[in-house]
């Protein structure tokens, strides 16, 4: 199907919502772009930007009539594809129940290039290995995809250095692009699925110059990236295990975790055990975990990277290098996530840039 | 309830009475505990003391007078397990402010005959008189960890209290950073969870009052505090609250005070 234009979400919110799907989509909540269910186009998001650097977000009013204008929110789809705490089993006695695996339905309205690619490296982890998660993959197939072009990507933006954006090539059901003067979106389809929802939509085919002012959108957008990353040669880069860089990032780094709850592809996780004072039921569920714990290298009663330094430098190898090796692909999508959200600025890039 | 029920103690130093209360305030658990330990000894809850030995004692409260030297000994004698919680129990709590300054000043301001107050110079820990079994923080404690260490206890476990930081119960919990979005200080990065994050939850920035993180780099964070605005008093006074005598929180007053 070739692409078309709509002139509003509403009649895609009604027909995902007919179709049974929860819709999430970005809204502004406490001072930030937040992922939540929203029930009709007017809750969006509109005339509003963000402006991201390290250790800083804040939202500007930009009074136009644009809804998708910010970069990435400190929501990634990972709430959704991997949810902070789940149930794992309940014993009662010699019984062992597992726990019900729920999946709702949700459809994820303005997700953008690199959250597609955090989504497809989250894939290769839970399903891609030798021990598929199979409540990762029901969540995954309940979830429908439905991306947008970034048009002004953020001051930590480095997609375009990871190959990941921020053009939707993959990974989606449907993807959009808004175009102002007047307002409307160009609409791709990336699924048989996809394909099923805009063909009951109320829509126009998409002229030669929507579709040149959507490339353009992109285009323009790829020149505005906020950081680059030289991949070249990382991996090698990476092998400075002596470099006094770690020491100094060490001696900033809070080993807070913040980075690493953003991170759309970190994926690690603990179980804790508790028991019922009520009638002995115990109960394991998982929890996201970090690599910036001490808990997380605890062997014996004793952490394995117990230093600083020796924890960040862990974080930034296994994210840009070893991930490659593991997995054939980078951990790193360039969202930018990790350094606006890091509570003392932290960049990434500059600590990769620094590296011999 | 079974006869062979393991008994429970509720003892009181200097303290707010906030910690004893959190028992009380477990409205739907109070019937399963009850159930499950036999409630000997808790003033707070009933005026009819019962004897001692116990099986669990929690301990309140921080060690200022002379007498509490004496009845620490007393309840550590008289219990298997001793476990502390709150602040004060576990680091000096407020009160330990009369580190930094004379107690002898602080008596003859507040009381009209300071010559009937019998007081120590500081305030301690009860880990610095007698052996703790397990110390549980916060300014109150948590009403779910408390529980978790009622369960643990019961079940002969290790309790699940993780000693990282606030920001992993935040982010999980789902809020936005009050420092990256709002520019409001916060000590939840340096901070021990437990609370699930409660402050920022508000759109307020974390106090301290669980006390230092496993790995707390506040020297990284006070840093950034006072591009943040926070001035050195304020900073000093910050980790001088609930923890002022917990070492690392020490460390960041001074720290603060040096680069002031």
């Amino acid at each position: 199907m070739d692409a078309v234009v709509i002139e509003s979400l509403e009649p895609l919110i009604a027909e995902l919502r007919s179709r049974g799907f929860a819709v999430v989509g970005p809204v502004v909540r406490d001072g930030a772009i937040r992922f939540e269910e929203i029930a009709s186009a007017g809750r969006l998001a509109r005339g509003v930007t963000d402006d991201q650097e390290p250790g800083r977000y804040r939202l500007r009013e930009t009074g136009d009539e644009m809804i998708f204008s910010f970069a990435a929110s400190p929501d990634s789809a990972k709430r959704y594809t991997q949810p902070p705490r789940q149930a794992l089993f309940r014993m009662r006695g010699e019984r062992i129940e597992e726990a019900e695996e729920e999946a709702p339905r949700i459809a994820l309205l303005g997700v953008r290039a690199c959250d597609l690619a955090a989504i497809g490296v989250q894939d290769r982890v839970f399903l891609g290995g030798r021990h598929p998660d199979p409540a990762y993959r029901l969540r995954r197939e309940a979830l429908l995809l439905v991306a947008v072009n970034c048009a002004v990507p953020g001051g930590t933006c480095f997609c375009v250095s990871m190959g990941t954006g921020p053009r939707v090539t993959a990974g989606h059901d449907i993807a959009l692009t808004e175009l102002a003067a007047p307002h409307r979106f160009v609409v791709e389809i990336g699924s048989e699925r996809g394909e099923e929802i805009v063909r009951a939509l109320p829509r126009a085919p998409a002229s030669a110059r929507d579709q040149a002012d959507a490339e353009e959108v992109s285009r323009t957008a790829a020149g505005r990236m906020g950081r680059q990353v030289e991949t070249e040669g990382i991996q090698e880069r990476l092998s400075a295990h002596d470099s006094p860089r770690w020491q100094q990032v060490g001696a900033r780094c809070l080993t807070c975790a913040n980075c690493t709850m953003v991170c759309p592809t970190c994926f690690c996780t603990t179980v804790e055990d508790s028991t019922s004072l009520a009638d002995g039921t115990a109960e394991r569920v998982e929890r996201w975990d970090s690599c910036f714990t001490l808990g997380f290298s605890e062997v014996n009663g004793t952490p394995v990277r117990g230093s600083n330094p020796g924890r960040y430098r862990q974080w930034l190898t296994h994210k840009f290098s070893t991930w490659i090796d593991q997995f054939g692909m980078s951990g790193c999508v360039g969202c930018g996530r990790c350094i606006t959200w890091c509570p003392v600025g932290i960049d990434v890039t500059e600590e990769l840039a620094n590296l011999p | 309830m079974d006869e062979q029920a393991p008994r429970l103690a509720v003892w009181k130093f200097a303290s707010c009475d906030g910690c004893q209360l959190t028992l009380l305030d477990c409205e739907d658990e109070l019937l399963s505990v009850a159930a499950r330990l036999e409630i000997a000894y808790f003033l707070e809850a009933s005026s009819a003391p019962g004897p001692g030995p116990y099986d669990l004692s929690l301990v309140e409260g921080s060690i200022t007078t002379p007498e509490d030297l004496e009845r620490i000994r007393h309840v550590r004698r008289v219990s298997r397990r001793l476990v502390t919680i709150g602040a004060c129990a576990t680091a000096g709590g407020v009160q330990a402010l009369r580190d930094f300054a004379g107690v002898k000043e602080f008596a003859s301001v507040v009381y009209a005959r300071p010559d009937y107050i019998a007081t120590l110079d500081r305030s301690t820990p009860i880990s610095a008189h007698v052996p703790v079994d397990f110390e549980l923080r916060g300014c109150p404690i948590d009403r779910r960890q408390l529980l978790e260490v009622i369960s643990a206890f019961l079940a002969g476990r290790r309790p699940v209290v993780p000693a990282h930081s606030v920001c992993v119960e935040c982010k999980a919990r789902g809020n936005v950073c009050v420092m990256v979005a709002h520019g409001t200080p916060c000590l939840g990065p340096v901070t021990q969870a437990g609370c699930g994050a409660l402050c920022p939850s508000f759109n307020r920035g974390c106090y301290g009052c669980f006390g230092p993180m496993e790995s707390p780099n506040a020297a990284g964070l006070n840093h950034w505090l006072r591009g943040l605005g926070m001035s050195t008093p304020e900073l000093v006074r910050i980790y001088r609250t609930y923890h002022a005598t917990t070492e690392p929180f020490q460390r960041a007053a001074e720290e603060a005070e040096e680069h002031g």
